[in-house]
């Protein structure tokens, strides 16, 4: 591999790890936001069968 | 009228196929440049990439003068993803230009450019931005500070974009011209589909972390109201 073709390669996957890097910290996001509405899924649950018993 | 929401995969199915067509076209259709060669090809990502990190931080200056002027509902979380966007294709930029400029001038970085000197000024201005607003409690407050910086910040954005016309040395090459783009037909239509698919990848992205931001509020909204 010549030198140009390390320096485009280098550039092209600091690009792409670049936005992988963000989609994962999305992900991780996502994944909370997911675990919270089901903390509150069961919260609400829960508050029904109180109000019914 | 479709809600942000329900444009979101189709914004997304037209950044993928853009990436991949720019992609494709870089390395099969535009044409070894006769001077720099291989390393060239860096140019067809990394100047789409700054001209997208310039118009993040033009959307977010706008959203925050649409927040002081017309108190639009919205508009300083807009801001904020807007210039957090900005920030991470402002890194890009300049991580790929240190890659180009080692690969052409045989140095990672050099201060005697106004155009990088001045692109970094407007990177770490911006990244400054980040400090402001997480050291004020949320709030009206707090969106105000938040979008006076950033209608200050564009400001720099012009100084920034000129600076290569204005600079004395001329290391940074200047590639659009008042004479139009010192390129070839082939070499032109590829930077313009790069160009494209940055920004379409920067729309996509910015629409999914409002998404996630909106909904996180939202949830906090009824974790209180069930509290």
């Amino acid at each position: 591999m010549s030198s140009g073709e390390k320096y485009v390669a280098a550039a092209y996957l600091v690009v792409l790890v670049g936005v992988l890097a963000y989609v994962l910290i999305i992900a991780t996001k996502l994944a909370r936001l997911e675990r919270e509405v089901g903390e509150l899924a069961e919260l609400a649950k829960r508050r029904k069968a109180e109000s019914r018993g | 009228m479709s809600s942000p929401n329900s444009r979101l995969p189709a914004l997304a199915a037209l950044a993928l196929g853009l990436v991949a067509a720019a992609t494709a076209l870089v390395f099969f259709f535009a044409p070894l440049d006769a001077d720099q060669g291989l390393s060239q090809k860096i140019f067809y990502f990394h100047v789409p990439i700054a001209l997208t990190a310039y118009a993040c931080f033009g959307w977010g200056a706008w959203k925050a003068l649409l927040h002081l002027w017309k108190r639009e509902p919205g508009a300083d979380l807009e801001s904020y993803v807007a210039i957090h966007q900005g920030v991470i294709f402002g890194a890009l930029t300049l991580l790929t230009g240190s890659i180009w400029a080692r690969a052409s001038w045989g140095v990672w970085w050099t201060w005697s450019s106004n155009q990088l000197v001045l692109f970094l000024v407007l990177f770490l201005f911006y990244c400054a931005y980040f400090m402001l607003r997480f050291s004020v409690d949320p709030g009206p407050q707090r969106a105000n500070f938040s979008a006076v910086y950033a209608l200050f910040g564009v400001a720099l954005i012009p100084v920034s974009f000129l600076a290569i016309r204005l600079a004395s040395d001329f290391i940074h090459p200047t590639v659009f011209t008042s004479a139009g783009p010192q390129m070839s037909a082939k070499m032109f239509f590829t930077f313009c589909v790069c160009l494209a698919a940055m920004l379409s990848l920067a729309a996509t992205l910015n629409a999914v972390e409002l998404s996630g931001k909106r909904l996180d509020a939202r949830l906090r909204e009824l974790r209180e109201a069930l509290a």
